[in-house]
């Protein structure tokens, strides 16, 4: 049997396709890829009008299990996932225990087996419970499958450390990714330093914790001739930091997150907890310096950062509340909505930031369309409207930078491994 | 001009009709207190709380002097006292109140955008009595009285606010209240308690307390919460008195009629000296004084608004 997508426009910037083309799916793989193929076959969905691509593969997701199934679970973060057009995830290591040895990994791989209804890949902590200490077995770690090291939510402060992890990183073909924050220049902060900060009579956190910290990370990556992959990246000073370590050849690529090209400081000023983010949600003239990085392309990745929060840890005083915002179910539809209908990228080099970057980046074997790979596919309807409501979410959390907001770009089908995981 | 907020929560948000209404408003309510019978029934029946979660004496005493006049019920909640020490969070304590069917919360907490959060939560009154470092409103309008009382119009005048301005609400509300009504305003501070950007907010900056107080009509000295001190940004007291303590020196200095605010608790030879404080360029103890009409006038308006709200008509 096998199914088939008929009449999409497909964009696979992989294989440079842009064109409306008919995808032919087979024992979950891609088995063809043509114009009005003809296949022997019942399954038939019709892509009239839609917009065919592969799955988005969002390289930095909290899925909060283990120790935090209050928040979300590998089950219900991938269900938000498909409903947002993810079809692989890589999951960040800061739970409860932190992903930091064997036993760990191990623990988070028959959880992922048993209930994840997405790809669900791993990074493991740099450091022992991630406090900055004492190095993981990186080598033994790599040997359980996963895919990057981060100590993300925290930087690794003691450069002498994160210059010997770069070194193993490399030996062992893993990515280091930086959560690039000097503490001691943001402590305390909960907003954007500047006149945001000051009406609010709230602490700022400085652009410099961020862009100190990416200069610092991406010397160590370069003394260490190793790859460095900076997370969301939120500032003018840091797209220029990594398009100036790009020109001089270090191999550093960056991320950053619809929140960051979407929204401004000023969202913050009624106190909605949801507008806190780590780092914070910058002035215009950096969010127009994000967009540019991405559209010249210094920005590699967008991730959602998708970070869910219980309502008890956000209806809260502002400088109590945690940070960070769920981004799964939004993140096609901001970057459509801000990024392709104001034409600050096209609609190949959008999807090539969703899917085969970051893929690359991972070495993984997704992102694409090509014929044999795994046929994670999402048929969107690039037009259609919705509005963010809380109860239109399936992650468990609620706590949501969009709500409330219209979007445009609706996900009808998520195909997962060949199978359809998701249908509007 | 009609007002029509349930709450006061900050001036950022007023226009200025807004907040030439609650000082007229607190003119008219001035006499009451001038009267062998200090009491008038507007706000009979109605149930006002003062929730306090930062010890303060002379605000909650204030309001609560404000309420009873206009004939409300008080109820005082401090945080020794109330269920706040076993956990409870601010919306809850504020549903709780809610739901004993009063009509006015008070609320005075450390953290900014508190009362900001409490009013979204609740639909009876919110009014801020001081949130972080965001905003005092009730003490900017009572400095807005005061100075409006001397000089008629504040449009034109220049006020110097002089001291931790960083940390201070009662600095934010002013600059929003003076600017809208036409003052302009000056902030006079050592570098590290001043916040960035506050020119965005339409103020002078300056670090020399002389060149603060060469065209000042008036003076509002902050009080140094040395206590708040982090980071080691305050300067030893001996060191601030001399840089920038207002004595009579720099007041001889000044304009012959400029008018001395403080909004209380002094630290005598710290900001201020004693000469000062109790000279007759003082206006402190009349600032206590209008503090009391400009709080019966907020509890008086957004009473009023809530009873239009709820379709009570006289």
């Amino acid at each position: 049997m096998g199914t088939l997508i008929k009449n999409g426009h497909i964009i696979d910037p992989a294989n440079k396709i842009d064109d409306i083309q008919d995808i032919f799916i087979e024992k979950s793989r891609i088995a063809r890829v043509a114009k009005n193929l003809k296949v022997e076959t019942d399954d038939i969905i019709d892509a009239t009008g839609k917009l065919v691509m592969p799955g988005i593969v969002d390289m930095h997701v909290h899925l909060r299990e283990p120790g935090r199934e209050d928040k979300e679970t590998v089950l219900t973060g991938t269900s938000a996932a498909l409903k947002g057009g993810v079809t692989s995830c890589l999951a960040m290591p800061n739970t409860q225990p932190a992903v930091d040895c064997v036993e760990n990994v191990r623990l988070l791989v028959s959880i992922i087996k048993k209930t994840a209804k997405a790809n669900v890949f791993i990074a493991a902590a740099i450091t022992k419970g991630r406090q900055g200490q004492e190095l993981t077995d990186i080598a033994r770690l790599k040997q359980e499958g996963i895919l990057a090291i981060t100590d993300d939510g925290s930087s690794v402060d003691c450069d002498e450390l994160l210059l010997e992890a770069l070194k193993i990183a490399k030996e062992n073909q893993l990515l280091v990714i930086c959560h690039s924050e000097d503490r001691m220049l943001s402590r305390g902060g909960v907003v954007n330093q500047g006149i945001v900060a000051t009406r609010m009579g709230l602490r700022g956190i400085s652009k410099e914790s961020e862009y100190k910290r990416i200069q610092r990370d991406i010397q160590l990556a370069k003394m260490a001739s190793a790859r460095v992959h900076i997370a969301h990246i939120s500032c003018s000073e840091s797209v220029e930091i990594i398009a100036e370590a790009k020109k001089d050849g270090v191999a550093v690529t960056a991320e950053t997150s619809p929140h960051y090209f979407a929204l401004t400081e000023e969202q913050a000023l009624g106190y909605d907890t949801n507008m806190k983010v780590n780092p914070p949600l910058r002035s215009k003239g950096d969010v127009e310096a994000i967009k540019q990085g991405l559209n010249s392309g210094i920005i590699d990745v967008i991730a959602s950062d998708h970070a869910p929060h219980t309502e008890n840890e956000k209806d809260i005083e502002f400088e109590h509340a945690a940070f960070g915002t769920i981004c799964l179910e939004t993140e096609l539809a901001v970057s459509i909505t801000e990024l392709v209908k104001t034409g600050v990228l096209g609609w190949p080099d959008l999807v090539r930031k969703l899917t085969i970057n970051p893929a690359s980046i991972l070495g993984l074997k997704k992102g694409d369309l090509s014929i044999g790979s795994d046929a994670d596919i999402i048929i969107v309807n690039p037009n259609q409207e919705w509005a963010v409501s809380k109860d239109s979410f399936l992650s468990k959390s609620k706590n949501c930078a969009f709500l409330g907001r219209k979007l445009n770009g609706l996900v009808e089908y998520t195909i997962c491994n060949g199978t359809i995981a998701y249908k509007k | 001009m009609v007002w029509t907020r349930k709450d006061l929560l900050g001036l950022e948000e007023l226009t200025k009709e807004e907040i030439e209404l609650i000082i007229a408003t607190a003119e008219s309510f001035k006499d009451v207190s001038r009267r062998a019978i200090k009491k008038v029934p507007a706000l009979r029946g109605k149930t006002a709380v003062n929730l306090f979660y930062e010890p303060s004496t002379r605000t909650r005493v204030s309001f609560e002097i404000a309420a009873k006049r206009l004939s409300a019920d008080v109820i005082n909640i401090m945080t020794e006292t109330s269920s706040v020490k076993k956990g409870e969070t601010l919306i809850d304590t504020g549903a709780n109140i809610q739901a004993l069917k009063t009509d006015i919360i008070i609320v005075r907490h450390n953290c900014s955008g508190a009362a900001v959060m409490l009013a979204r939560h609740v639909d009876i009154s919110v009014v801020n009595a001081g949130d972080g470092w965001h905003e005092h409103p009730t003490q900017a309008l009572l400095d807005i009285l005061t100075l409006k009382e001397r000089f008629g119009s504040l449009s034109g005048l220049n006020v110097a606010i002089v001291g931790d301005i960083a940390h201070s609400r009662v600095a934010r509300s002013n600059i929003w209240g003076l600017t809208k009504l036409g003052a302009r305003v000056t902030v006079c501070a050592p570098e590290l308690l001043i916040p960035v950007a506050i020119e965005q907010m339409g103020v002078h900056v300056t670090h020399d307390i002389d060149d603060a107080l060469k065209d000042a009509d008036a003076v509002n000295v902050l009080r140094m919460q040395f206590e708040r001190d982090e980071k080691g940004a305050f300067p030893s007291h001996i060191e601030y008195f001399k840089n920038f303590g207002i004595t009579t020196d720099r007041i001889k200095k000044a304009k012959k009629n400029i008018i001395v605010m403080h909004p209380g608790p002094l630290n005598r030879g710290v900001e201020i000296s004693s000469e000062v404080a109790d000279g007759d360029n003082s206006v402190i103890l009349q600032q206590v004084t209008n503090g009391i009409a400009v709080r019966m006038a907020v509890l008086f308006l957004v009473s009023q608004a809530q009873d239009k709200r709820n379709g009570y008509t006289d």
